[in-house]
């Protein structure tokens, strides 16, 4: 894993930690710009972390491009030291799986889908191995995912699973992408989950549905009043499978802004989780118990 | 306060931009061509980063409930008084009950059409740009509709200043946009990429205000290479990273997208290089058609090109300050 630098354009640096998508590589993509936003190098207007890069903008006309790379490169050593571990939060997603909304979109995109005979579940099930859709549901919800990057779209999280590598789901995304997703769809790319902020296009695999909004321009919504985006990258999330009924619910609940997301404080070790993947994971999710 | 007779074809508020939360996926917005947002608050009085409206390949029909000075600059959409032309890059009055509307596009692609006293609606997140993906921003989080009331502020403009046609910029034809290459630069073969510099490609009718496609160009071949886990099954794919204001991703290997002001803020589609800063202003103007040649730059041509627009941006405000 050596980090590779380069420009994008006269305002940005663009750094890929890692060609290939691991925990180690978000983790170090996480300390080097934390490293960049605590060093407040002069000129620096934009701070993003992704999955396995990050990029910094920033004006050249109050540091060169050249200086610019230099102060980051700069902290590598630091980042590369930093402790592999974070106070962070988990928070419980339920998820209405094989919802009507995104059954009745994919149908629609149906002829921009490398298997256009099944839905996205059971085509993602099949090239995962598995012997059903409910085996692949509980294997999707069965272990936590860190918020990797939140972007593409304003609030939507990229999630990436706490498991072994053998054991990541891996989806292509559409073949041509679709003009529509409906809003809090749970999507599958690559090997990243992600959730559908607001309605639009898009190329992931659709799974289901959550009724929990993640992103409120009017904060209005109690849990979004102080800001209206509710991820950030580092946040663990547990996906929880619901049926119609506590769905319609928790619809219920959140029009009559009495919605409330499960959070609890919780400590992950990086070490730890190399350690013991299992007792890891059991710890993370106990703490939503 | 302006009544929205009809709204155009894409006609939103915009300022110089919200910065600060690209890492949430909000992106700058603002308007597409800065210089002529920024002329054509000057030559009505205003702030230079007042909000305006951007008018996209057709004029709005506005009717003004109070006294104003107006100034429309960017594309030559000819603006009109209750059908008495008025000159562009050129400040007029507009009457309390008078309309404001605009003959069809002659040439460009954006029209800034600013008021004096400026748009008023509400800052979010330091910004009165709409960023329409995120329904934020802006009015209502949107593009005008017929029957909107936009709320105007109080300002003092002079009639008959106008700026210099030396002084505006507009992409040619073909329209060169000056790019420096880099970001995956290196998956792209030495054959194919000198065939991307060397083709005439032409802006697609997808193109807005999130990016530009382009089509006619050569597909762009691939060097040979493992793919890395987690970045999908297509050569293009990478593992989902942040994109660039301006970074040019080709998915696929096909038709180019350039992303602009309201960008997607990252994905999974590697980049072969980024327009510099000082032609982001000219990909605002480009017509769906436009042939377009791309221009390989070095970073200090890139920075001489800046310290240009910057200059530019300067004698404007003299001669209109």
């Amino acid at each position: 894993m050596e980090s590779r630098y380069t420009f994008g354009g006269d305002e940005h640096v663009f750094c890929e930690v890692d060609t290939e998508m691991s925990l180690e590589a978000f983790f170090k993509s996480l300390s080097m710009t934390n490293a960049v936003r605590e060093s407040q190098i002069r000129g620096v207007t934009e701070i993003c972390p992704a999955n396995a890069s990050f990029q910094i903008k920033f004006d050249p006309d109050i540091i060169k491009p050249d200086d610019m790379l230099a102060e980051i490169k700069k902290l590598e050593v630091q980042a590369e030291n930093a402790e592999s571990s974070m106070d962070t939060r988990i928070v419980e997603v339920p998820v209405l799986y094989n919802d009507p909304w995104t059954h009745e979109t994919l149908m629609r995109f149906r002829e921009r889908h490398q298997d256009p005979s099944g839905t996205d579940l059971d085509y993602s099930a099949r090239i995962n191995g598995y012997g059903s859709v409910d085996d692949f549901i509980a294997a999707h919800s069965g272990s936590p995912w860190f918020v990797s990057m939140v972007g593409f779209v304003a609030g939507l999280p990229f999630l990436y699973q706490t498991v072994e590598r053998e054991k990541q789901i891996e989806v292509p995304k559409y073949l041509r992408p679709r003009t529509d997703t409906p809003k809090l769809t749970v999507g599958y790319g690559g090997c990243f989950s992600c959730i559908y902020s607001v309605r639009g296009a898009g190329g992931y695999q659709m799974f289901g549905v959550t009724p929990m909004p993640i992103f409120d321009p009017q904060q209005q919504i109690n849990y979004l009043r102080d800001f209206m985006i509710f991820f950030k990258p580092g946040d663990l999330v547990k996906f929880s499978p619901i049926d119609r009924d506590t769905y319609d619910a928790a619809v219920e609940a959140v029009e009559a802004n009495e919605y409330e997301p499960k959070i609890r404080d919780v400590r992950f070790s990086l070490d730890e989780f190399n350690a013991d993947i299992t007792a890891c994971n059991a710890k993370l999710e106990g703490a939503l118990k | 306060m302006i009544k929205v007779l009809n709204p155009g074809l894409a006609t939103s508020v915009q300022d110089m931009g919200r910065h600060g939360y690209y890492h949430l996926g909000i992106p700058q917005s603002g308007g597409m061509d800065q210089l002529a947002l920024q002329a054509a608050n000057l030559l009505v009085g205003n702030a230079a980063d007042a909000a305006v409206l951007e008018a996209t390949f057709m004029g709005p029909e506005l009717e003004f409930t109070a006294d104003a000075v107006v100034a429309v600059t960017g594309a030559a959409l000819t603006p009109k008084v209750d059908g008495a032309e008025q000159a562009n890059w050129e400040s007029f009055a507009v009457k309390a009950g008078q309309v404001l509307s605009f003959d069809y596009l002659k040439g460009g692609a954006r029209a800034y059409i600013a008021i004096s006293g400026g748009i008023d609606v509400p800052v979010v997140l330091g910004s009165r740009s709409t960023y329409t993906l995120g329904a934020l921003g802006g009015f209502k989080g949107r593009p005008l509709a017929a029957g909107d009331e936009v709320p105007v502020g109080q300002g003092k403009g002079t009639v008959g200043r106008s700026l210099d046609a030396a002084m505006r910029r507009a992409p040619g034809s073909p329209a060169e946009i000056r790019v420096l290459p880099g970001i995956y630069w290196h998956w792209v073969t030495d054959k194919s990429g000198a065939q991307f510099y060397a083709d005439t490609w032409k802006v697609a009718p997808e193109a807005d205000r999130i990016g530009y496609r382009f089509r006619g160009g050569q597909p762009i071949e691939f060097t040979e290479r493992e793919r890395p886990f987690g970045a999908g099954s297509d050569p293009s794919n990478i593992v989902d990273g942040c994109y660039p204001y301006g970074s040019i991703q080709v998915p696929g290997g096909t038709e180019p997208i350039i992303l602009h002001r309201d960008a997607v803020s990252g994905g999974g589609y590697f980049m072969l290089g980024t327009v510099i800063s000082a032609d982001m202003d000219l990909i605002g103007q480009m017509q769906p058609h436009t042939p377009t040649q791309f221009v390989k730059v070095t970073m200090d041509q890139a920075l001489q090109a800046r310290a240009d627009r910057t200059a530019l941006i300067g004698r404007i405000h003299e001669a209109l300050g």
